[in-house]
C-alpha cells in the first residue's frame, strides 16, 4: 500500500532509533503526550516504545471521541431508539460503549431496538431515503476529522428535503480539550502534569491545519509536533520534540507535511462553519464540563436536529467511583495506577472512558502493554 | 483516533461528486464533497467514506528522504 | 429425512416455490420436500433406509464427534455458501483431532417464505462439499419457523470420524521449543463476508477460503505423526486459536510478523475498516504445533497439498507462565496478541 508501507519500514526505524538515542540527553526525562488514540494505537501495535531509550516515555491522552462521550449522551441515544422508536444509525465504534445501568446500544439492538451500523453518513442518508415512513437519526460523534462528513449529510438532507432524517450531534473540538488537560481546576487538585511536549493530531489537523496549536505552544511553553499515525511518523516526531526540548524551543512543527498545511482544509472548514455553532460547554467523559469544546447544529438546520425534533433531556450520569480516568486522561496517572484496572474494569466490561474504545489509554494498555513487564521477566527467566 | 487511509483515485465521477479509490487491490466509492480538483492518480486520505484531503506526493517523498537520513529535519519545516 | 421413497403427483415447483409451514409439519408436503430435494442430492444407502436414524458398522479404535451450528449473512458469498460451509466447518472440527471424517448429520431450520430455488442451491452445494470430503450425510431433520423468526436458513451439522492409531493431537500438548505453522493466508473468509455485507461494500478479488481440510490433515500426519496440536482458526482468527492453545498447554508463543502470510487485499481491507487480519475468521486454514525436529517435514507436507501451498512457519512455543502470545513486529518492536475483546467491528477511530 503506497504511503502506508513505506512508513512502517524496519530499517528506517532502526536509523531513527539510533538518532533518538543520540539526541536524548541522558540527564533528563522526556515525557511526550500523544493526544490522539491513533498515535497510542501505533505505539502499541508496532511496539514503538521498545525502540525508545529509557528516558523517553509516552503519556497517553484522551484523544478518542468514543472514549470521551459522556454516559448521558449514550442514554439519550438509547432513549431515541427505544422510546421514540427511530432507526438509529451509528458508527461501529459506538455499539459497545456503556450507558448508565450497564446498558449499551448493542444490548438495545439485541432487545429489538432498530440500531444500524453505518460506515458513512451517506449510508445513513440512504437508509432515510429507503424508509420514508420511519424517523432516521444519525448518532454523530467525532473530532474535527469526522465533523465535515456530518455537515455534508445535513446540507444534503436540507437540499433533498429529507424530513425523516436528523442528526444527534456530539462533535467535539480538540484544541479545547488539550487546553483543559493543562489548566483545568482538576489539574491543580491532581497536581502538576508532567508533560514536556505534545504530539499534535494528524487527521484532525488535516482539517483545522497547524495554526490553531500556535497559541497553545506559546501560552503553555510546550513544543507541539503534528505527527502522522504511522510508526515512523511517531518516531520522527519524537525526535523533533526531543530536539526542541534540548534547544529550549516550544514551537509548532509539522512532521505530517504530506497531508497537513498551516491553513488546513478550508472547504471543509467552511462547510462546518455553515452548519454548526459552538456550544458554550459540553461534558466529556473523564474531563467533566469543558467550555466551548463541542458543536451544535445551527438553528437554520433545526428540522434536521434530533435535539429539537425529539425530547433529549440533559442527563448527567456520573462516572464510576474509584475510576482514575480523569487523572489518566491528563497524563497524571498510568492505567496500572487505577484500582479498577484489570480487576473490574476490562475491555469486556469497561467502567471508565479510557477502557471504552480500543484506542483508549487503558484499553490499548490492556491489549498490548499489560504484560510487557511480566513478559520480559519470564523471558529472562527462561 | 480518526482512522484514515491513503488511497489512489482510479475514477472520478464529477456528476455525483464521487470517486472510486484503490488501496492494495481493494476498491471503494467515496464522496469528494470535501476536496476540490481531484484527478485520477491523485492520492487522497479516506475517512468514513469521504476524501478528507489530497496527499502531497512531493512532501511524502521529502519526509521519507528525511527519515532515511536518520530523521534530520530542517528547522524551516513548517 | 426419514421418509420412504414415494411418488407425488405434482412435483415441487423449485423455480418459483417457497417454504411454508407445511414443509416442517410432518405431513405429505414435508415428505415431498425430503424426497425431491434432500434425498435427491444427498442420496446414499443410509438415507434410503428411510428410518429415523442411520445404522452403520464402526471400526475398532477411537472415534471423535463434533457439532457446529452455521448462521451466516449473506447466505451466498464469493467462494461458498452456507451449505458448503456447514460441511467444511464440521469436517474440519473432526479433522483437527487427526481423525478421518466419516459421516455427518444435518439439521435445517428454515424460515417460512424461503425460496425453494435458494434451498436447492444450498442443498446441492452441501452435497458436493460432502462428496468432495468423502463423507456421507446419513441423517437429517427439517424444521420450519414462522417468517421473522429466522434469518433464511440455519444449518447444524454433527460429524463423526475415526482417529488412526498412534495419533495424539490435543490443544494441551504444545511444549516449549515446538514450532507453530499455518497452512496459508489469513483473513480471507472474514474479509470476503464483510465485503459482501450491506453498507460495507467494497470491490475486491478475495474469495472465502472455505474448504474441507481432512485431506491436508491426512497428508500432514502421514508425514509427521508426532504433530502435537491442530486447530482451525475460525471465529476470532489466528490470535484467538493461538491464545487457546497457549492457555490449554500452559505455554507462551513467540511469533514473527513478517512470516505470517496475509494477502495484500486482506491487509488493505483491514486498513480501510480498522480491523486486524490476525483476528479475522478463516474457514479453510489450520494452525499446527509440532516438535522442532519435524517442523520442516510438516511444512513440506503441507506445501505439497493444494490447500497448503502458502504454508509457513510463523513462530515457536515458549516457556511462559502467563501464556502470552507475543509477536515481533515487522517494525522491530514487540506486541502482545491478546484474546479478542467483543467482536471485530468496523470503526472510525
Amino acid at each position: 500500500m503506497k504511503y502506508v508501507d513505506e512508513f512502517r519500514r524496519q530499517d528506517v526505524a532502526s536509523r531513527l532509533r539510533d538518532a533518538i538515542a543520540e539526541a536524548a540527553d541522558t540527564d533528563r526525562q522526556y515525557r511526550l503526550m500523544e493526544f490522539c488514540g491513533g498515535h497510542t494505537h501505533a505505539i502499541f501495535r508496532y511496539g514503538v516504545q521498545d525502540l525508545m531509550p529509557d528516558n523517553v516515555s509516552f503519556v497517553h491522552g484522551p484523544g478518542c471521541p468514543v472514549c470521551v462521550l459522556p454516559m448521558g449522551r449514550i442514554d439519550n441515544a438509547i432513549k431515541l431508539a427505544v422510546d421514540d422508536g427511530v432507526i438509529l444509525c451509528i458508527y461501529g465504534d459506538l455499539l459497545r460503549v456503556p450507558g448508565s445501568g450497564r446498558t449499551s446500544l448493542m444490548k438495545v439492538k439485541a432487545s429489538g431496538g432498530d440500531v444500524r451500523m453505518v460506515y458513512s453518513t451517506q449510508d445513513a442518508l440512504q437508509i432515510a431515503r429507503d424508509n420514508p415512513t420511519r424517523e432516521v437519526v444519525f448518532f454523530a460523534i467525532g473530532f474535527e476529522t469526522t465533523t465535515p462528513a456530518t455537515a455534508v449529510a445535513l446540507q444534503l438532507a436540507r437540499r433533498e428535503r429529507l424530513e425523516n432524517f436528523s442528526v444527534f450531534c456530539n462533535h467535539v473540538l480538540t484544541p479545547a480539550a488539550i487546553q483543559n488537560i493543562l489548566e483545568s481546576p482538576e489539574v491543580r487538585r491532581i497536581g502538576s502534569v508532567q508533560i514536556d511536549g505534545f504530539f499534535g493530531p494528524s487527521h484532525v489537523s488535516s482539517i483545522i491545519g497547524s495554526q490553531p496549536y500556535e497559541f497553545f505552544a506559546r501560552e503553555y511553553q510546550k513544543p507541539v509536533v503534528i505527527a502522522g499515525f504511522e510508526p515512523l511518523d511517531v518516531m520522527q516526531a519524537a525526535l523533533m520534540l526531543i530536539r526542541q526540548l534540548n534547544d529550549g524551543r516550544f514551537e509548532v512543527e509539522n512532521q505530517y507535511t504530506r497531508v497537513v498545511t498551516r491553513e488546513g482544509n478550508q472547504k471543509a472548514q467552511k462547510l462546518v462553519a455553515e452548519t454548526f455553532d459552538l456550544r458554550r460547554e459540553f461534558e466529556w467523559r473523564g474531563l467533566g464540563l469543558v467550555p466551548y469544546s463541542a458543536l451544535a447544529i445551527k438553528p437554520e438546520f433545526s428540522t434536521w436536529d434530533a435535539e429539537t425534533r425529539f425530547d433529549v433531556p440533559p442527563v448527567t450520569a456520573s462516572d464510576v467511583k474509584g475510576c482514575e480516568c480523569p487523572s489518566i486522561l491528563r497524563g497524571a496517572a498510568r492505567p496500572t495506577d487505577c484500582r479498577l484496572f484489570d480487576v473490574v474494569c476490562t475491555p469486556e466490561n469497561p467502567m471508565g472512558s479510557c477502557m471504552v474504545s480500543s484506542e483508549g489509554a487503558c484499553a490499548a494498555y490492556y491489549s498490548y502493554g499489560r504484560f510487557r513487564q511480566s513478559a520480559s521477566k519470564s523471558e529472562a527467566a527462561a | 483516533m480518526c482512522l484514515a487511509v491513503p488511497a489512489r483515485v482510479v475514477d472520478v465521477d464529477a456528476l455525483s461528486d464521487a470517486a472510486t479509490i484503490e488501496l492494495g487491490e481493494v476498491r471503494k466509492d467515496v464522496s469528494l464533497a470535501l476536496v476540490d480538483d481531484v484527478r485520477v492518480d491523485d492520492f487522497v486520505l479516506i475517512h468514513v467514506g469521504y476524501a478528507l484531503s489530497k496527499i502531497s506526493t512531493e512532501e511524502a517523498d521529502r519526509t521519507l528522504a528525511l527519515m532515511e537520513a536518520a530523521g534530520i529535519v530542517a528547522e524551516d519545516n513548517l | 429425512m426419514s421418509a420412504a421413497v414415494r411418488r407425488f403427483p405434482v412435483r415441487l415447483d423449485i423455480r418459483r416455490g417457497f417454504i411454508d409451514m407445511s414443509h416442517g409439519g410432518g405431513g405429505r408436503a414435508m415428505a415431498q420436500l425430503i424426497d425431491e430435494l434432500f434425498l435427491k442430492y444427498f442420496d446414499n444407502p443410509y438415507l434410503r433406509q428411510g428410518n429415523d436414524q442411520a445404522t452403520f458398522a464402526v471400526e475398532a479404535g477411537r472415534m471423535v464427534m463434533s457439532v457446529d451450528g452455521h448462521v451466516i449473512s449473506p447466505l451466498f458469498f464469493p467462494g461458498g455458501d452456507i451449505g458448503s460451509l456447514a460441511v467444511h466447518g464440521t469436517v474440519n472440527d473432526v479433522a483437527m483431532s487427526g481423525a478421518k471424517p466419516l459421516h455427518l448429520s444435518a439439521g435445517f431450520i428454515i424460515e417460512e417464505g424461503f425460496p425453494l430455488s435458494d434451498l436447492e442451491r444450498i442443498v446441492k452445494s452441501m452435497a458436493e462439499a460432502a462428496r468432495d470430503a468423502d463423507v456421507t450425510i446419513v441423517a437429517g431433520d427439517t424444521k420450519v419457523v414462522e417468517r421473522g423468526s429466522g434469518d433464511g436458513v440455519f444449518i447444524t451439522t454433527t460429524g463423526i470420524g475415526v482417529i488412526p492409531d498412534g495419533i495424539e493431537i490435543s490443544g494441551d500438548r504444545a511444549a516449549p521449543g515446538d514450532q507453530v505453522i499455518v497452512s496459508g493466508t489469513l483473513g480471507d473468509h472474514g474479509v470476503t463476508i464483510m465485503s459482501s455485507r450491506e453498507n460495507l461494500t467494497f470491490d475486491t478479488s478475495i474469495t472465502s477460503d472455505s474448504a474441507s481440510l481432512h485431506g491436508l490433515v491426512a497428508a500432514l500426519i502421514d508425514a509427521v505423526p508426532e504433530v502435537h496440536c491442530l486447530r482451525d482458526p475460525t471465529r476470532g482468527g489466528l490470535a484467538t486459536a493461538l491464545n487457546e492453545i497457549a492457555f490449554q498447554s500452559g505455554v507462551g508463543m513467540s511469533l514473527t510478523e513478517t512470516a505470517i502470510p496475509v494477502r495484500p487485499a486482506v491487509n488493505a481491507a483491514c486498513e480501510l475498516l480498522g480491523l486486524d487480519p490476525l483476528y479475522i475468521a478463516n474457514e479453510g486454514k489450520l494452525v499446527c504445533v509440532c516438535p522442532p525436529e519435524q517442523a520442516e517435514a510438516a511444512l513440506a507436507a503441507l506445501r505439497a497439498h493444494p490447500l497448503g501451498a502458502n504454508a509457513a512457519i510463523i513462530g515457536e512455543v515458549t516457556k511462559d507462565p502467563n501464556s502470552l502470545v507475543q509477536m515481533k513486529t515487522d517494525f522491530g518492536g514487540n506486541r502482545v496478541l491478546d484474546w479478542l475483546s467483543g467482536e471485530q467491528l468496523p470503526r472510525i477511530c
